[in-house]
């Protein structure tokens, strides 16, 4: 286990090094720097413009930026906003929770729809449940996000008036950040009805942010189901005199979801991919929003830090995934200990 | 009364090629304590017809029969969840191929204790020093340690082991035993049989034990039924039928025994079972038989006395000149 470990964190030096050169690259490729989109429609000399830049050290070759930019990461220091004027990584630590939260709520959403439609349409495989299951699931894999949010907050939000459009909390409650997690907050403060308040928040956001995983996740349970319950061992199950319940639930789904935890953690990978859009949408103060609104401010270090962060973060969630699957299938497991 | 009664049993299965008869008509008796092998070679309906029994088949199959009955209820008429309670409990049965059929996600020791205490009730842990004595008796080395083991860990003869283990907590009245050593080692293959047959004795339980190995059901059985396609050709004493086989098919078999093999080599049955399109419209086993007339490939074969032939082998000499009479009126 130790070993696999180790492999896995070596393995994280190229891509981070790949990380920080997308990174660098990428918000230097887009037209238009700092000083042009701070200064504004007023605009400045050229005299002026040539001088900020070189303040800001724009003006050096790329290369040496470049290094600059390893070198201060690698004391820890991952530059200061131009735009806010505070450290990268205080931003982005104060905006995760919001985000982390939001995955969070839109992968347990996914999965606790997910993985039972997906059972059921494998024990129902080939009826109309199976059909209807797949079709609405193909339905919500090719919804595209945005138009999908704003329906939801047209049906819901205007029309029927039972969830807010934005935003995490209303403006009515006072909840001091304890842990960045509102539901948390929520909880810690003395603020009636808080919770509800920010739970009511969550709903259309973790709805919208979840469907896609939501249908990845009921086909492969499907099609993994399937295929275990026409193992051996499931008919060993059977011949036990199991409740059809305890045969499914127990013996075929542990074996199943040794393909599904694999397909959750890309899931998980992509999934903030998603949380720039939905955050957008429902105004949601979280990294996905706070990195465009960078982007458009050709704010390099917040880009270059914010990237760097988002996948450090990812790259974490792959890790306990792998950790995960190890453990949830002993032959990996002992394997890999035996080694 | 007998312990089981099956009468004419049939399964169906529905294929995207049409319909496939697996098991036609087969009936059988067994006593309680007795042993009662089921011979026929791969694709004979061995497999199918037992697991119709334990209603273990996929939903693609259509089971019908006159009767079952087993302990004095009805098997055929009952619904899932009281047949929920017999199985695992008074019958059981291992399996072919003993390392595809454990979870490969639970140790040995979950897989044991959870049957224990799904029919007895009670915890799964209260029954760890059970699944220890069981271990042992099926002739596991160093038990205790092995209730953590994951079935990856343990090669295919202990896999059955375990399996019989599993199969045997319950104490059933009934142990079906489908070819429990043919994905095993030949030296693995006698001791397995050797534990099944002293634990059917020490536990005084009835046996089915299917193979398609004619020694083995010599060493072991005392009655035999021998099934070719799905159809039950022969049903006899074992004695009896090693001394003067009656159906064609039967004696086949027996002269593929090694041992009576003639000039060093075996007298393998030439050709292959039918298959769902090539079923000949008489006698089943007329295209292969070393006996059939004309007869044979036109009608089915009658039943008489337990047999499916028309001009079975060994009848005393005037009884066959009767059959002969009969046929060709
Ligand atoms: N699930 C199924 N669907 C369709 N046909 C099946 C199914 N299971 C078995 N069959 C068919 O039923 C017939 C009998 O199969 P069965 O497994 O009972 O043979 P067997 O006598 O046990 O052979 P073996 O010695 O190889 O185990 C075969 O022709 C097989 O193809
Ligand atoms: S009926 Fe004819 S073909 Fe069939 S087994 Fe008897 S003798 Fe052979
Ligand atoms: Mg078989």
């Amino acid at each position: 286990m130790f070993r696999f470990l180790i492999n896995r964190l070596m393995l994280m030096v190229p891509v981070f090094f790949g990380v920080t050169l997308v990174a660098f690259g990428f918000i230097r490729v887009l037209p238009g720097d700092p000083v042009e989109v701070l200064a504004g429609e007023r605009g400045v000399s050229p005299e002026r413009h040539a001088e900020l830049l070189a303040q800001l050290g724009f003006d050096k070759p790329l290369w040496q930026q470049y290094f600059n930019y390893i070198g201060d990461i690698f004391q820890g220091d991952l530059g200061t906003s131009l735009i806010t004027n505070r450290p990268v990584v205080e931003e982005f630590f104060e905006l995760f929770p919001a985000t982390a939260e939001l995955g969070l709520c839109a992968i347990l959403f996914a999965l606790i729809i997910g993985i039972p439609a997906g059972i059921i349409a494998a024990i129902k495989r080939g009826t109309w449940v199976d059909q209807g299951i797949m079709s609405i699931s193909l339905t919500g894999y090719s919804m595209p996000i945005f138009w999908w949010g704003l329906l939801l907050i047209i049906l819901f939000s205007n029309t029927l008036n039972l969830t807010p459009v934005s935003g995490r909390l209303s403006f009515l409650f006072d909840v001091p950040p304890v842990t960045g997690f509102m539901l948390i907050d929520t909880l810690l403060s003395d603020e009636k009805g808080s919770f509800l308040n920010a739970l009511h928040h969550l709903i259309l956001p973790s709805i919208v942010l979840g469907t896609i995983p939501l249908a990845v996740i009921a086909r492969q349970t499907r099609s993994a189901m399937l295929e275990v319950l026409s193992e051996d061992y499931v008919r060993t199950a059977r011949a036990k005199g199991l409740s059809t319940f305890r045969v499914v639930a127990i013996h075929a789904l542990r074996n199943a979801m040794i393909t599904v935890v694999t397909v959750i953690g890309l899931q998980i990978s992509l999934l903030l991919a998603g949380a720039i859009l939905t955050e957008t949408i429902f105004g949601w103060p979280g990294i996905g929003k706070w990195i465009i609104f960078s982007v458009f401010s050709r704010d390099y270090f917040a880009v270059q830090g914010g990237l760097l962060l988002i996948a450090t973060s990812i790259m974490i969630v792959n890790l306990i995934v792998d950790l995960l699957y190890g453990f949830i299938n002993p032959r990996i497991l002992h394997q890999k200990s035996k080694s | 009364m007998a312990l089981l009664e099956i009468v004419n049993l049939t399964v169906d299965f529905a294929t995207a090629t049409g319909s496939l008869r697996a098991v036609d008509g087969i009936n059988l008796t067994i006593d309680e304590g007795e042993i009662v092998a089921i011979v026929g070679e791969s694709g004979s309906g061995k497999s199918v017809g037992m697991l119709a029994l334990m209603g273990l088949l996929p939903w693609t199959s259509t089971v019908t029969a006159d009767r079952i009955s087993f302990n004095g209820q009805d098997l055929l008429n009952m619904t899932d969840k009281q047949r929920r309670k017999i199985i695992g409990k008074d019958i059981s049965m291992i399996f072919q191929e003993p390392m595809t059929s454990l979870n490969p996600c639970f140790t040995v020791g979950y897989q044991i204790t959870e049957v224990l205490s799904h029919h007895f009730g009670g915890k799964r842990k209260s029954y760890n020093k059970k699944a220890i004595e069981l271990l042992n008796q099926v002739g596991i080395p160093a038990a205790e340690s092995r209730l953590n083991s994951f079935p990856h860990q343990l090669s295919g003869g202990m896999c059955q082991r375990v399996m019989i283990a599993m199969m045997i907590a319950c104490k059933p009245k009934l142990l079906i035993a489908d070819e429990p050593t043919t994905a095993l080692d030949v030296t693995i293959q006698a001791q397995i049989l050797e534990l099944l047959i002293e634990l059917q004795q020490s536990h005084g339980m009835a046996l089915v034990l299917i193979t398609h190995d004619m020694a083995v059901v010599a060493e072991t059985a005392e009655r035999v039924i021998v099934l070719y396609a799905g159809q039950q050709v022969e049903q006899r004493k074992v004695k009896e039928l090693f001394e003067n086989p009656k159906h064609p098919y039967s004696e086949a078999l027996l002269n593929a025994l090694p041992e009576r093999a003639q000039d060093k080599h075996l007298n393998a049955i030439p050709g292959v079972v039918p298959g769902q399109m090539d079923r000949p419209r008489g006698c089943l086993f007329s295209p292969r038989c070393n006996y059939a007339q004309d007869l044979c490939s036109q009608e089915k074969a009658p039943l008489k006395d337990g047999i499916l032939c028309h001009f079975p082998l060994n009848l005393s000499k005037s009884k066959k000149q009767k059959a002969i009479n009969l046929e060709t009126g």
